[in-house]
C-alpha cells in the first residue's frame, strides 16, 4: 500500500513538472513576446531588450525554466499586468471564493445523488427507478451555459426573484450564491447519480445481500447496514475524479454570474493576455486536480479491503 | 464432374446492416426520441440554404418579440436580436456551423485517440508507457483550463496562428476552426485512446488475433482489420456521447468569445450577445439555450438507446 502510494507520488510530480515545463514553453518561450506583453504595444524594441536584460530573461532557456520553476515553488508568482498586483495576493481570496462555491455544490450534489441513486438502485427496473433515471439523463444534457441562461430568463427577468449577478459587491450575500450554485448541482447531479445506481443495483443482485434478506433481517437494515458500504465504494473514487470536470464547470458559471473566483481570474487573464496570472491559476488547477486524483486512488485503497490487506 | 459447391450465406451487405440497425433502434422509445432530435437539427443545418429565412446578417427592427411582422410582409417567428437580425434565422445557420465543427473536431479527435489508442493496447511496452503518460499529463488539466491555455497560448493571434495565416492563407474564419479542432483533439483524444486501449487489453487475447498473427500479418494489418472493427461496439456509444460533448464545447468557446469569428452566427456566441441587455435580451439568448439544450438531450438520448441496444444481444 504504501509502495503504491509513494509510486502515484512520484507520477504525479512527474506529470506536473511535464506540465509546468509545457506551460513555460508556450507561454514564455519567446521572450520578446513577454516583454512586449509586460510593456505594452507601444514600448520600443530598445525599453524591450533593456527590460529583458535588467530581469534575467537573457539567461538560457532551461536556467530561465528552472527560475521560474523554484519562484513559483517559494510563491512568487510574478505581477499581474492587468491589475499591477502580486499574483499571489490576488489569486489567494479568488481561490477561497472558488472553493465556497465549489464545496457548495460538492455537498449539495453528493447528497441529493446519494439520495436518488440509492433510492434508484435498490428498486431496479421500477417506476421510480425510471423516472430519476430520465430525470438524471434529462439535466446532464443541458450545458452550463445554457440551464444558467433559462435560469436567469426565470428567476430574475420574468419572476424578478434573484440578483442575475453574483459580483458580491456589497459583500457576502447568500441570494447571490443560489443560481450559481443551482446551475452546478443540476449539470452535476445526474452523473453522480447514475454511479450510484449502477453500484447499489449491483450489490442488491449479490448473494450476501439475499442471504441476509432471507435470514429476515428487515429490508431496511440491509440497505443501510450490509448494501451501503459496499456500494458505495465506486461511486466515492468517481465523485472525486470528477472534480476536475467540476472545475470546468465552475468556470464556466463564474464568467456568466460574474463571480469573483478563479476561474474569473484565469479567463480574464487569458482574454488580456496576463500570462503570469494563467501559468500561476493553471499550475494551482493542475494541482488540484492531481491531487483529487490521488485522493480518489488511496481513498478507494482505503475503503476496499480486498486491495487494502492484499 | 459438376464441380459441388456449397451455397454459403451471403453476409449481409453495408445497406442492410445499416437499416437493420436503425431498425433495432426502432425498439428503444427513448433512443428514438434522441435520433429524433438530433435529425431535426441535422435537416435544420442541410436546410438552411433553401429553407424561406431571413438573411442571418442583415439587421433590421431590433428586439422584436416572437411572431411579430417583418418590414417586408414576412414574420419573425422568434422575434429579432439587438441589431434587428432575426433569430429563427440566426438559429437555423447557427445548427450548420455548430454541427459543422463539432463533426469535425470529433472525426479528428476520434481518429488521433483511436490511433494512439490501439498502439498503446496493441504493442504495449515502450509505446504504452509514453502514450498512457502523454494521456495522462494532457487529462490532468481541467478541460477548461487546457482549452484557455491552448486558445490564448496557441490561438489566432499567437505565431502558430499567423503561421498558419500567412503561410497558407486561411481566412480568419478557417484558422480559427484548425485552432478549436486541435484544441478538442488535445482534450478529447486521450480520453478516446484511454477506452480503446482498455478494448484492445482485452481484444488482443482472442484466437482470431492469434491466427492473424500466426499468418504472418503485419502489426498494423491486425490493428486495423481485426482490433479496431471489433472494437466498434462501445466505440460507437462514445463517439454519440462525445460528439454531444464538443458539440458543448464548440458553443461554449462561442459564448465566451473563444470561438470563431463573428459575425457569423453561433448559438454560444448569440446568447453571450444578448447577455448584456439584460431583460431586453431574455428573447434573444432563451432561443439559443433551448437550441443547444436540445440538440445535446437528442445526442446523449440517442447514446442510451444504442448502449440498451448493444446490451441487449
Amino acid at each position: 500500500m504504501l509502495a503504491l502510494a509513494i509510486r502515484r507520488l512520484v507520477s504525479m510530480i512527474l506529470i506536473m513538472a511535464v506540465i509546468s515545463f509545457i506551460l513555460f514553453l508556450i507561454f514564455e518561450a519567446d521572450k520578446l513576446n513577454v516583454a512586449t506583453k509586460v510593456l505594452g504595444a507601444y514600448s520600443t524594441m530598445e525599453q524591450r531588450l533593456l527590460w529583458l536584460e535588467n530581469n534575467g530573461y537573457n539567461a538560457p532557456f532551461l536556467e530561465r525554466y528552472l527560475s521560474w520553476v523554484w519562484g513559483f515553488v517559494t510563491g512568487d508568482w510574478g505581477t499581474s499586468l492587468q491589475y499591477q498586483a502580486k499574483v499571489s495576493e490576488l489569486l489567494w481570496p479568488r481561490l477561497l471564493n472558488t472553493a465556497l462555491l465549489g464545496g457548495t455544490v460538492f455537498a449539495i450534489t453528493v447528497a441529493i445523488a446519494l439520495v436518488l441513486g440509492i433510492l434508484s438502485g435498490i428498486a431496479e427496473g421500477s417506476f421510480r427507478d425510471r423516472a430519476i433515471t430520465v430525470a438524471s439523463v434529462f439535466t446532464t444534457s443541458i450545458p452550463e451555459f445554457a440551464s444558467a441562461t433559462l435560469l436567469v430568463a426565470i428567476f430574475v427577468f420574468w419572476l424578478d426573484l434573484l440578483p442575475g449577478t453574483s459580483s458580491f459587491n456589497d459583500g457576502f450575500a447568500l441570494d447571490q450564491l443560489v443560481l450559481p450554485v443551482a446551475v452546478l448541482v443540476i449539470y452535476n447531479f445526474g452523473y453522480y447519480t447514475r454511479m450510484t445506481r449502477a453500484s447499489m443495483a449491483e450489490v442488491m443482485t449479490s448473494q450476501y445481500i439475499r442471504t441476509a434478506v432471507l435470514k429476515g433481517i428487515p429490508f431496511k437494515r440491509v440497505v443501510m447496514r450490509h448494501a451501503l458500504r459496499n456500494a458505495l465504494i465506486a461511486p466515492f473514487t468517481v465523485m472525486v475524479l470528477q472534480l476536475n470536470y467540476l472545475l470546468s464547470g465552475v468556470i464556466v458559471v463564474e464568467v456568466f454570474f460574474a463571480y469573483r473566483g478563479f476561474g474569473k481570474l484565469l479567463y480574464d487573464a487569458a482574454l488580456f493576455g496576463d500570462i503570469f496570472v494563467i501559468e500561476a491559476c493553471t499550475m494551482i488547477a493542475v494541482i488540484v486536480a492531481v491531487s483529487s486524483q490521488f485522493i480518489s486512488d488511496m481513498g478507494y485503497m482505503l475503503l476496499n479491503p480486498r486491495i487494502r490487506f492484499g | 464432374m459438376a464441380e459441388q459447391t456449397v451455397e454459403s450465406p451471403r453476409p449481409p451487405g453495408i445497406l442492410r446492416r445499416v437499416f437493420g440497425a436503425i431498425g433495432l433502434l426502432r425498439e428503444s422509445s427513448i433512443g428514438m426520441v434522441g435520433a429524433a432530435l438530433v435529425l431535426f437539427w441535422v435537416l435544420a443545418a442541410i436546410l438552411a440554404p433553401v429553407l424561406p429565412l431571413h438573411n442571418p446578417l442583415e439587421p433590421s427592427l431590433p428586439l422584436q418579440p416572437a411572431m411579430s411582422p417583418a418590414p417586408d410582409g414576412s414574420t419573425f417567428w422568434l422575434g429579432t436580436d439587438d441589431r434587428g437580425r432575426d433569430i429563427l434565422s440566426r438559429l437555423i445557420w447557427g445548427s450548420q456551423l455548430v454541427l459543422f465543427w463539432a463533426s469535425v473536431a470529433t472525426l479528428v479527435a476520434y481518429l488521433v485517440g483511436m490511433a494512439l489508442g490501439v498502439m498503446a493496447g496493441y504493442l504495449g511496452g515502450w509505446w504504452d508507457e509514453a502514450i498512457s503518460f502523454l494521456a495522462n499529463v494532457l487529462l490532468s488539466f481541467p478541460i477548461m483550463v487546457l482549452y484557455l491555455v491552448i486558445l490564448t497560448g496557441l490561438g489566432p493571434s499567437s505565431d502558430l496562428g499567423r503561421f498558419l495565416s500567412d503561410t497558407f492563407g486561411f481566412s480568419p474564419k478557417v484558422v480559427s476552426g484548425i485552432i478549436i479542432v486541435a484544441a478538442v483533439t488535445f482534450a478529447t483524444a486521450p480520453q478516446v485512446a484511454r477506452i480503446v486501449r482498455g478494448l484492445v487489453l482485452d481484444l488482443k487475447t482472442r484466437d482470431y488475433v492469434a491466427a492473424a498473427q500466426v499468418r504472418g500479418e503485419s502489426a498494423a494489418y491486425i490493428m486495423l482489420v481485426e482490433l479496431l472493427p471489433n472494437a466498434r461496439g462501445p466505440l460507437i456509444v462514445d463517439a454519440c456521447l462525445r460528439l454531444g460533448y464538443v458539440t458543448i464545447t464548440i458553443a461554449l468557446l462561442g459564448y465566451l468569445g473563444l470561438g470563431l469569428p463573428p459575425p457569423d452566427p453561433d448559438w454560444g456566441k448569440m446568447i453571450a450577445e444578448a447577455q448584456p441587455l439584460g431583460k431586453f435580451g431574455t428573447n434573444a439568448m432563451i432561443w439559443p439555450a433551448l437550441a443547444i439544450s436540445s440538440l445535446i438531450l437528442g445526442l446523449n438520448l440517442l447514446a442510451d438507446g444504442l448502449r440498451e441496444i448493444s446490451l441487449r444481444d
